[in-house]
């Protein structure tokens, strides 16, 4: 894994301020004292989460300053799973110090999913059963170069026995992963790739038995074995393609705690699991952190972030009584607020709802490999019957010989180029898109992606980077300094854009006070100064201010207006104009009002535009397209999109997105740039020509292969020869999608940033 | 030919012990941190395993 695709863009969180003393926030070490589990021999284990492990020497630094703590007994970190493993004198010991010791280090922390587990069995299963079959293929193989070499008699009779000595438990161990899939298509009377496999597989065996019994010349174990390795090989690779994505979108979960700050009966604050949280409790969520659950605002007032929900991009002004939904993030003050409904009720449980509702539509897709099968099972084993009956009348009566030919058919025909066609395309794929940080979830996405004939698009973080930017900056530059100083110390994104570009050695400022809603306000060089709403600052600035952009005035000065603009992601306009180059039909549906819509759709120029939609009218605008045979492409980031990422033909989403969108996408591009869109569509198109081709190339062997096996010409060492030369063409095939595309353009993401109005 | 009786079996447990060899390293979590043991041959000290195996801890975390 490439660790500078790992850029995910973090908003500047208030921890990031210069000068504070880092520590994680009480939320985070809360969370961690609740995570230690009990080691087996009575110390405390607790495996912390830290996305900010990079390279081996942020490795080193961390297991250099946990080992030397006096109350950490061993820490190690992984950095493939980008996890610290710490292990505490006892069960009861508190992490908190350790959270904050990474903290001061400048890695985040928090205690990892207990329900992600470390290990994935299935993996380990694949693997066990490769090498199984790996080790059985070798000696079976060097035992059959025996027979080959000419071994008569007595000897080629015991080679045989060996070999079904090694055979016999390799296949009854290595094949059920083959065997159970097929089992469960034949149940639901459908056919897949792992039939024709594992018939093939089972009557090779049994066909072999027999003639070792009858002492006859060809057995065909090391076919039956050799099949089994190749295809188990191909599958770890698909498996381990999805877990490796798997694992990078879990990493990218947001450091948002699972569970929230309760207050007691006696006042105090505890931290509470999530699943514990009931209605009516107290609640307090203090800046920077996520709404837990569904609440009520009994006290204080704040700035809400609530572009994940609605796609509002401007912050929303929330006070007592205002309602806030679970997912919103909290930018500027602290509040107190009452549970309206339990954790799993909540606003995100509905999302979550809707949007396996949506995926249900899903389920009539079938992958191209169970598509091939379709044709592929009833033609091959049609023409193996035909062969044995064809034998049967020509010998008059031998079915023995019969049998032995119609199951060197079914041997030939070699499920081992077709069951490798697709997986290894994808894996192959998969690490091109990784290369160039994209992450796909698994192989049948990439087939949806190739089939698309239209996008649409989310507006706000997903076309637009959501934080807003100053368009110009005024010219003045002692206010502007003393501008900048001042909103260095507010939480709202629009001071964020103020605060850029200013430096650390600005004025001095003392006594700050934010006002949620309104502004911020302090005393910078020991003169009075407000920056915020304008009607707010007009009220200490000698003239009223000629906009209604944010504004910053000293105590009787000239206020100065801070025109703020929406940027359009990088890449924005060149990834549009690709795709509609490919000829694909582009929407763009938003939760945000119609001017702000319209403009960043003219400046794109996409024509269809919607705005103010709800999370129903996304879903709905979708499966409306569906109805009309298109198949969409739908790139989101809100939790407001989760359920239209899983209603549309296929997803895709920004590493910024919420943890809903995430899971609910296909793929996901973890660079700023949106050239990652198009690049995945191609790659996309270009598998899908390489899956063709693989198909074609195994479909022509089967041509050459199966009236030399209806002739009854094929021998094992023939079998052998030609379903590993086969393999190799299709693995070497794949192999080609590694060469770099010459129309991609590797300057995309360095394009100026384009700026609307907002 | 009667050198095969004993050569097929001195085979045969050579590769059974390669594929236990396999098995063990599996086991013990070897395979876990692919990237991170690439780099720790750079550093410095002593490189000690945590003394607990992740078998173990997957049963503690289900409890």
């Amino acid at each position: 894994m490439n660790s500078e695709d790992q850029t995910a863009s973090a908003p500047v969180g208030a921890a990031q301020q210069a000068g504070k003393k880092r520590l994680g926030s009480a939320l985070q070490r809360g969370h961690a004292r609740h995570s230690v589990i009990r080691a087996p021999d009575g110390r405390g284990l607790c495996v912390l989460s830290v996305p900010g492990i990079r390279c081996g020497g942020c490795v080193a630094s961390i297991e250099r300053a946990l080992n030397g703590r006096a109350d950490v007994i061993s820490a190690r970190a992984n950095l493939t799973l980008k996890q610290v493993r710490l292990l505490l004198p006892d069960d009861g010991a508190d992490p908190a110090s350790i959270v904050d010791a990474l903290a001061e280090l400048g890695f985040d922390a928090m205690p990892a999913e207990t329900s992600d587990p470390a290990v994935d069995p299935e993996g380990g299963r694949l693997l066990r059963a490769t090498a199984v079959a790996g080790f059985g293929a070798m000696n079976i193989m060097l035992l059959s170069v025996g027979v080959w070499a000419g071994a008569q008699g007595e000897t080629r009779n015991t080679l045989h026995l060996v070999s079904a000595l090694i055979a016999l438990p390799v296949i009854a161990y290595a094949g059920q992963p083959f065997f159970r899939s097929a089992m469960g298509a034949l149940k639901a009377r459908r056919l897949n790739m792992d039939v024709p496999i594992t018939l093939g597989v089972l009557l090779a065996t049994a066909l072999s038995l027999f003639e070792l019994f009858q002492g006859g010349h060809h057995v065909f174990f090391d076919a039956a074995v050799t099949l089994l390795f190749f295809l188990l090989g191909g599958r770890y690779l698909d498996h381990m393609m999805r877990q490796r994505a798997r694992s990078a979108v879990s990493g990218l979960a947001r450091l948002s705690p699972k569970g929230a700050m309760r207050r007691d009966a006696d006042g105090g604050l505890q931290f509470t699991a999530l699943q514990a949280i009931a209605p009516g409790d107290i609640i307090v969520v203090s800046p920077n952190e996520y709404v837990p659950v569904d609440l009520k605002i009994t006290h204080g007032t704040t700035d809400l972030d609530r572009s994940l929900i609605t796609g509002e991009a401007m912050p929303v002004v929330s006070g007592p009584g205002d309602l806030l939904e679970a997912g919103t993030l909290n930018l500027t003050g602290q509040i107190e607020a009452v549970a309206q409904r339990s954790a799993d009720e909540s606003f995100l449980a509905q999302m979550i709802r809707m949007q396996s509702a949506a995926e249900q539509g899903r389920g009539t897709y079938v992958r191209v490999a169970d598509r091939a099968a379709r044709l592929y099972a009833p033609v091959v084993h049609l023409a193996a019957l035909a062969t044995f009956l064809g034998w049967l009348a020509a010998t008059g009566g031998d079915w023995q010989r019969s049998a032995f030919i119609a199951i060197s058919v079914l041997i030939i025909t070699c499920p081992c180029a077709l069951g490798l066609a697709v997986p290894v395309a994808h894996v192959v794929a998969a690490g091109r898109m990784m290369g160039q940080g994209v992450l796909m979830k698994d192989g049948a996405a990439l087939e949806r992606l190739a089939e698309i004939d239209r996008a649409v698009f989310d507006k706000t973080g997903t076309l637009t980077t959501g934080r807003p930017k100053l368009a110009s900056v005024p010219g003045d530059a002692p206010t502007l300094a003393a501008a900048r100083a001042l909103a260095a110390h507010s939480g709202h994104p629009a001071a964020w854009a103020i605060a850029q570009g200013g430096t650390t050695s600005g004025p001095a400022v003392t006594t700050v006070d934010e006002f949620p809603g309104l502004g911020v306000s302090g005393m910078v060089d020991g003169r009075a100064a407000r920056l915020g709403r304008s009607d707010w600052v007009a009220g200490i600035a000698s003239t009223a201010p000629a906009s209604d952009d944010p504004t910053f005035a000293f105590d009787g000065g000239t206020p100065m207006a801070f025109p703020l603009t929406e940027t359009l992601r990088p890449g924005a306009a060149n990834a549009v104009q690709a795709l509609m180059s490919e000829g694909l039909t582009l929407s763009m549906l938003s939760g945000d009002n119609q001017a702000r819509v319209t403009r960043v759709a003219s400046d794109l120029g996409i024509s269809d535009a919607h705005h103010g939609m709800t999370p129903e009218g996304k879903i709905a605008f979708l499966q409306d397209q569906h109805d009309q045979g298109h198949r969409a492409l739908m790139v989101g980031d809100g939790l407001n999109d989760a359920a239209a990422l899983a209603a549309a033909h296929v997803s895709m989403a920004p590493a910024s997105a919420s943890d809903a969108g995430r899971m609910a996408a296909d793929f996901i591009f973890l660079r700023e740039g949106l050239d990652a869109v198009p690049m995945a569509f191609r790659l996309a198109q270009r598998t899908a020509r390489v899956v063709r081709q693989n198909f074609a190339l195994a479909i022509l062997y089967n041509c050459i292969a199966i009236p030399l096996a209806v002739l009854g010409f094929v021998t094992p060492l023939i079998a052998a020869l030609a379903m590993s030369i086969s393999s190799v063409v299709v693995i070497g095939n794949s192999l080609r999608l590694n060469r770099t595309d010459k129309r991609q353009s590797r300057h995309a993401a360095r394009t100026v940033q384009q700026q609307v109005p907002a | 030919m009667n050198v095969l009786s004993f050569l097929i079996p001195i085979t045969l447990i050579m590769g059974v012990v390669g594929l236990m060899a396999f098995f063990w390293s599996l086991r013990s979590g070897q395979y876990d941190d692919l990237s991170g043991d690439a780099e720790r041959i750079l550093f410095d000290g002593d490189d000690k395993p945590l003394p607990t195996t992740p078998r173990t801890d997957h049963k503690e975390q289900r409890s």
